[in-house]
């Protein structure tokens, strides 16, 4: 192994460079720790967001190497040859801050456009809803119901880099947890809110989301749920 | 809207994946035995099997090809909105006028 490790760091906002620093390469390193190493030793305007470092927060996500990652999940070993340099840019399809930091409100915003949040209905229910784990709407929920919102699968996705009003893959996985919630009472309103011309059937099935998301979800696949779930009630007559 | 739009696109791919099949193993079909242009026209005219089998295929060309160019002009230019739904609607109409215009000329050859 070198003694030393070469840190491509993108500074700036939308325009900027990249700027190259040189640390101590150490055997267990994350990509996280070499970016406070720098942000400690080298450069102290340095900007980064980070905050749990154990892979609960999903806040360090940036684009390593080209790939979205969680960087407090990243060894350096595993993302570098010996003698490579590593690349480090803030994540794609968002608004950069500055450096490493991006500004995630249209990110959350289409979360509330997707509908993406539970709807108890204009009655409280009396009682707990039984809700057996077996149930297929339950076994669905779960696939998709562990998402942080670390954007990575938006920062992978190729769509929503074409198209920025496109809802992107956890805003949509978001509210396949949410079809498949049967306490929610706003089914339908939810099924327009993603059926709309920026909604799930702008999918293209790439699969990079799928290929990224740090958490194993798949939200392709809830994106083809939510477009059959919408092709069956267009079916029964209400398109 | 987009719902109906993207279920017609999957409805007539359903039928071009047939009807592609048949039209193209059709002509390979007729033209291994040397058949000439004038044998297929005596064949095809009047057959009311030929003109509802083409008939098909170029609606289905119609209400599928606009779709897909509309996707990509979406997602590749800066056009959207009616100016673009209102093209691609002509787009759609052009295409089924001149299939359907070969069809009956064929038909009636």
């Amino acid at each position: 192994m070198t003694d030393t490790l070469r840190v491509d760091i993108w500074r700036g906002t939308e325009s900027g460079q990249f700027q190259l620093f040189a640390i101590p390469r150490r055997e267990h390193q994350t990509v996280l720790d070499v970016v406070t190493e720098i942000q400690r030793e080298h450069d102290a305007t340095l900007s980064y967001r980070f905050a749990c470092r154990v892979g609960m927060c999903g806040s360090c996500a940036m684009v390593v190497n080209g790939r979205p990652r969680w960087t407090c999940r990243t060894r350096v070993r595993d993302v570098v040859d010996d003698g490579e340099p590593l690349r480090l840019e803030p994540l794609r399809n968002f608004t950069v801050v500055k450096d490493l930091a991006v500004e995630m409100t249209q990110f959350f915003d289409k979360w509330k456009a997707a509908q993406g949040y539970f709807e108890p209905g204009a009655e409280p229910a009396n009682d707990f809803t039984v809700v057996p784990p077996a149930t297929t709407e339950r076994q669905a929920a779960d696939a998709g119901i562990e998402c942080i919102g670390c954007g990575v699968c938006y920062s992978a996705c190729d769509v929503v880099a074409w198209d920025k009003d496109y809802l992107g893959p956890a805003a949509l996985n978001r509210a396949w947890t949410l079809v498949n919630d049967v306490r929610d009472q706003a089914q339908s309103a939810r099924l327009d809110a993603v059926s709309g011309s920026e909604g799930c059937q702008a999918c293209h099935t790439h699969m990079s989301c799928t290929t990224f998301c740090p958490k194993a979800i798949a939200p392709t696949y809830s994106i083809a749920g939510l477009k059959r779930a919408v092709l069956r009630r267009g079916l029964r007559g209400v398109l | 809207m987009t719902a109906v739009l993207f279920l017609a696109q999957r409805a007539t791919a359903f039928v071009l994946a047939l009807a592609v099949a048949i039209h193209l193993g059709t002509i390979l079909y007729a033209t291994r035995g040397g058949l000439t242009a004038a044998d297929i026209l005596a064949r095809t005219h009047s057959n009311g099997a030929f003109a509802l089998f083409y008939g098909l295929f170029v609606l289905a060309v119609a209400i599928h090809a606009p779709i897909g160019l509309r996707n990509i002009l979406r997602e590749w230019t800066s056009w959207h909105g009616r100016s673009l739904d209102v093209a691609l609607s002509l787009f759609s109409l052009l295409l089924f006028v001149l299939g359907l215009r070969a069809v009956i000329a064929v038909y009636s050859a």
